[in-house]
């Protein structure tokens, strides 16, 4: 089983920096960017399970935009927001761009640690689905799917 | 208070209403009331000169009628026939008897030579010669002749008119003595109302009859018969004592004699004056009314400017609360804002710390006991931040109302039901008088429910313990009023005021953020009501909530 892979986004380093070594201290996979931009750029090259955003960061791209960008990126990866703006607005407002829950900062860890469990589980059973749908593929259509295995060991 | 600004204007505005309506009224009304006057004088000359006229031709008939009388004698009876006495005096009898109106005196013949030859009347005139004289002359030359008037039998006046016989070839004369009473009276009848005055003059200007003012009989007249033309003449004369007088002059045709018919101006019985002074009060009194109408309304409309100006600085003044609230909203926003970062580093920070002291090498320290418990402390006290910096960014949400369709009754039961063990705990009852069937409002329960529990906990916290709190809920007109009574110790007068400001609070630092009442207060202003509220120290604090019954959308 692989392990889930974290990607948080914050602009203030102090805080990123802390969620990061409390996530790796209970043996969570955790990577910590501090923009926008640096997210996508990873994205692009890793897969990632669940994204940590922060809506309001300054400068640079603007949090909803970065989410829109991660949707289309990788629909399938869970983003929890965090917004130390306590305007709600925005956060409902990325619950309807696809975020998969919101918290205020500043927050209580253990009801990141909560919602990041929830979003594994949706997580789970989505691969499950994604992997009993494949398989019913490669019953039906064995050559489509033998293109796509020679792809993926590429 | 009267602003110089609106003395002036007051001042102003008064003075050109009243010279723009005064000043026409004035001179319309002494416009037409010499217009009056002089129309009144105008018909008064057309009048006498009637008069004149008219009267004028009847004394000329009166007068014919006499000279007729004496023509057709002379012509028909004969010299010597009439110039015995007997026979005169038989004729003058007959006359008499038939005419008395006639006013003959006498009569007597006078030959061609100026002999008076037959005589009958009072005088002693037979045997006079009259040849020198120049009526004789003028009789014999014209045929008839009538004199001016003279003081005669009695000091009575009289006049003669002379006739001459046209047949055969001695002329005669035959003369007679009238009466000119009846002529008199005649003239008199035209002398109309009190002022007026008729009178004949003759060339020379002398009274031919009695005048009722201004002279004698037989006396010379002021008036001067040359100024009369030949039709009817009418003048105007101020006399000595200054009164206008209006002359009307008409020639008799059969003698040189005017006839005078004078009126003093048109004013009989004062009716002029009577009128200008009538015009005058009524002038007078529109002008009055004038002035008390304009300053009145002046006043009126000077008083309704300093009420709209108090409304608009009242308003400006809540425009700028408003704005200030607004202002202190967004600056309460900007701070919480700003704090929330570091409070979320200092939060993480501690959580970090606290996983680090579960690692071994801290469990043999000493102190580990202590650091837990501070960093314990650290994440409750960044919590107890947190609430703070999130009620003030509540406090500055703008977020779209929600409507739902509300019912007032229900939602303060379930508030009243969230407290009502907090209640029964400190001994305080609650007591509702619940108007039934209150309409159901298009509102924000959420929000209403946010604020009654502020009130509500208000009342709890203001009364301790032992106590007990009145809800109640009305509806009037088109308003819904919620009003929240506890029986506590009331809000001092100077603190009644400032009771909806922001973060004042009276309880103890740590209990309150002293935001509750003045988030209330935003949130029920924006749903278009107010909050009031009623203390007494010995009576308690009663909260009025207004709320506009909004009917809810039809879905």
């Amino acid at each position: 089983m692989e392990l889930f892979r974290i990607l948080v986004v914050d602009d203030e380093i102090d805080f990123l920096e802390t969620i990061v070594n409390r996530l790796k201290k209970r043996k969570l996979d955790a990577v910590g960017v501090e923009s926008g931009e640096a997210a996508l750029a990873l994205l692009d090259q890793q897969l990632f399970d669940v994204v940590i955003l922060d809506i309001k960061m300054p400068g640079g791209m603007d949090g909803i935009e970065v989410l829109r960008e991660i949707k289309r990126m990788q629909p399938l990866v869970e983003v929890i927001l965090l917004t130390g703006h306590a305007s709600v607005e925005t956060s409902i407002e990325g619950m309807k761009l696809g975020a998969f829950d919101y918290l205020l900062k500043p927050m209580k860890f253990d009801e990141l640690l909560e919602k990041m469990a929830a979003a594994f589980r949706k997580k789970a059973v989505q691969d499950q689905k994604i992997r009993d749908a494949k398989i019913k593929e490669l019953v039906r259509y064995p050559a489509r799917v033998l293109d796509q295995v020679k792809k993926n060991d590429k | 208070m009267k602003t110089p600004l609106y003395s002036e204007l007051r001042r102003r505005i008064i003075l050109i209403t009243l010279v723009v309506s005064i000043a026409p009224l004035i001179f319309l009304g002494g416009m037409i009331f010499y217009q009056f006057a002089g129309l009144c004088e105008q018909r008064a000359k057309e009048q006498i000169q009637q008069l004149a006229r008219s009267q004028a031709n009847a004394l000329d008939v009166f007068l014919r009628e006499r000279v007729n009388i004496l023509t057709t004698l002379v012509d028909t009876v004969s010299f010597s026939e009439i110039s015995q006495p007997d026979k005169l005096a038989s004729i003058f009898d007959v006359i008499n008897r038939r005419s008395a109106g006639l006013g003959l005196v006498d009569m007597g013949i006078i030959d061609s030579q100026g002999e008076h030859l037959a005589y009958i009347g009072p005088y002693n005139l037979k045997g006079l010669n009259y040849y020198q004289q120049p009526w004789f002359t003028e009789v014999m030359a014209k045929g008839e002749f009538i004199s001016d008037v003279y003081m005669g039998y009695r000091q009575l006046p009289h006049f003669i008119i002379a006739v001459r016989s046209q047949k055969g070839r001695a002329n005669w004369i035959l003369r007679a003595t009238i009466d000119s009473d009846v002529f008199n009276n005649m003239v008199r009848t035209v002398q109309t109302g009190q002022t007026g005055d008729a009178y004949i003059i003759n060339r020379k200007g002398v009274f031919q009859t009695q005048p009722r003012f201004g002279g004698e009989i037989l006396t010379l007249s002021k008036l001067i018969p040359a100024h009369f033309g030949q039709r009817t003449t009418a003048t105007e004369h101020t006399d000595a004592d200054g009164r206008r007088k209006f002359y009307a002059g008409a020639w008799l045709k059969n003698n040189a004699w005017l006839l005078v018919v004078s009126q003093e101006g048109c004013d009989e019985k004062g009716r002029l004056a009577q009128i200008r002074n009538r015009d005058i009060l009524i002038v007078g009194l529109g002008c009055v009314a004038i002035i008390l109408a304009t300053v009145l309304i002046t006043h009126m409309l000077i008083q309704r400017l300093e009420q709209n100006d108090k409304e608009m600085s009242g308003l400006s003044a809540q425009l700028v609360q408003s704005d200030k609230l607004a202002a202190l909203g967004k600056m309460a926003a900007g701070i919480a804002h700003e704090i929330n970062n570091p409070l979320a580093v200092i939060g993480e920070k501690a959580g970090w710390m606290k996983d680090l002291l579960k690692e071994e090498e801290f469990q043999q320290s000493e102190n580990l006991a202590e650091y837990i418990k501070s960093v314990d402390k650290i994440d409750e006290h960044v919590e107890r931040a947190r609430k703070i910096t999130h009620n003030m960014l509540g406090f500055a949400r703008r977020m779209e109302p929600h409507l739902d369709d509300v019912e007032v009754n229900e939602v303060l039961t379930q508030t009243i039901d969230f407290l009502a063990n907090h209640a029964r705990i400190n001994n305080i009852e609650i007591q509702t008088n619940l108007q039934e069937k209150l309409p159901v409002i298009a509102s924000d329960q959420s929000k209403l429910q946010q604020v009654f529990l502020n009130v509500l906990n208000n009342a709890i916290d203001a009364i301790g313990s032992n106590g007990s709190i009145q809800v109640a809920t009305i509806q009037k007109n088109h308003d819904i009023i919620i009003s929240v009574h506890d029986d506590g110790p009331g809000i001092p007068k100077e603190m009644q005021s400032k009771i909806f400001d922001p973060f004042y609070t009276t309880k103890a630092t740590g209990k309150g953020t002293g935001l509750g009442l003045s988030i209330s207060f935003s949130i029920i202003e924006k749903m278009g009501g107010s909050i009031s509220l009623a203390s007494d120290p010995d009576q308690g604090t009663t909260f009025f909530i207004r709320l506009p019954v909004v009917t809810p959308a039809k879905k």
